[in-house]
């Protein structure tokens, strides 16, 4: 999923206190997993904005919607007949969400309620952990399932480096080392034999370094 | 408001009263921070057989409140009203 955290109450009370008419939009996917910007935080956040506004004598109205998904026009559609009364939208989606319902709502001005992290997995109830790293070209058969571009701290392809110790990054001693993580698990599949063979230089074209993506499917586009 | 949950590492939910706690205290911030006070709020952990210590607490909140005075936004609308 989609990792996001909540913003601090502050920066949003800063950010919406031009608004006379606030409509706060929620997100039924990745950040209501991550309890950041679901329908119960949207409620949460709506109660705490009225009751801010309400205490400093401002006259604002602040109503709330959640949307299957904030990626697809179809659901950030059901809020079209909506949209005209407000002035301002606080999105709590993550920030593909938050650009795509403000290029549905051109004339709109789209604000973010939390702040987008990583994609990675749930570790333990309240902890999430990045996984993913988006690169565009994914090479986990080789790495046992272990990504060095998401996990180790200098993306290394050929680790690990002189500051893993005991298993964990130099970056922090909280942080396990990527590359150890690989050695173990090639060990434990009996494959250490592949940790011998040097991985070619990554194509970083396909990461960010190539510039905004995008992904086209000529067999399923009509 | 208060809410009092079992001792901890007693509750018949197992993780149920620490949970309550953390979103009490989640409360209180909130609470603080839009300018209501998050003293208003309080979570309290009893077992079943402490009657005189809830009565205890009962008596705390009651004072604590009353020293807090009215929630603000009410007092506000009310001299709007006015």
């Amino acid at each position: 999923m989609i990792v996001a955290s909540k913003k601090p109450i502050e920066e949003i009370i800063e950010t919406v206190q031009g608004s006379k008419r606030l409509l706060i939009v929620g997100c039924n996917e990745c950040v209501t997993v991550c309890e950041a910007g679901g329908k119960k935080e949207v409620g949460i956040l709506a109660s705490a904005l009225r009751m801010y506004f309400m205490n400093q004598g401002k006259d604002m109205t602040i109503d709330e919607a959640t949307l299957e998904r904030q990626c697809d026009k179809e659901y950030l559609e059901e809020i079209k007949h909506m949209v005209p009364n407000y002035d301002t939208i606080l999105s709590l989606a993550c920030g593909v969400g938050v650009q795509f319902m403000a290029e549905m709502y051109k004339d709109k001005p789209v604000l973010p309620g939390v702040n987008t992290t990583f994609m990675g997995a749930t570790l333990d109830r309240g902890m999430w952990g990045e996984r993913c790293a988006g690169c565009g070209q994914c090479i986990l058969a080789k790495t046992a399932a272990v990504c060095p571009v998401a996990r180790c701290a200098k993306r290394l392809f050929n680790g690990p480096c002189g500051g893993s110790t005991k298993g964990k990054c130099e970056i922090n001693p909280d942080t396990d080392c990527a590359w150890q993580l690989i050695i173990d698990r090639l060990k434990a599949l009996g494959r250490l034999d592949d940790y011998d063979e040097l991985m070619p230089i990554k194509d970083w074209s396909k990461d960010r370094a190539g510039g905004p993506r995008i992904v086209v499917r000529e067999d399923i586009r009509l | 408001m208060y809410v009092v949950g079992c001792m901890e590492g007693d509750c018949r939910f197992k993780t149920g009263n620490l949970r309550a706690k953390k979103r009490v205290f989640q409360a209180k911030e909130i609470l603080e921070k839009v300018g209501i006070g998050g003293d208003r709020v309080e979570m309290f952990n009893l077992s079943s057989g402490e009657g005189p210590k809830f009565a205890e607490i009962a008596t705390e909140m009651t004072q604590r409140i009353k020293a807090l005075g009215p929630n603000p936004i009410k007092s506000k609308h009310v001299k709007k009203a006015a």
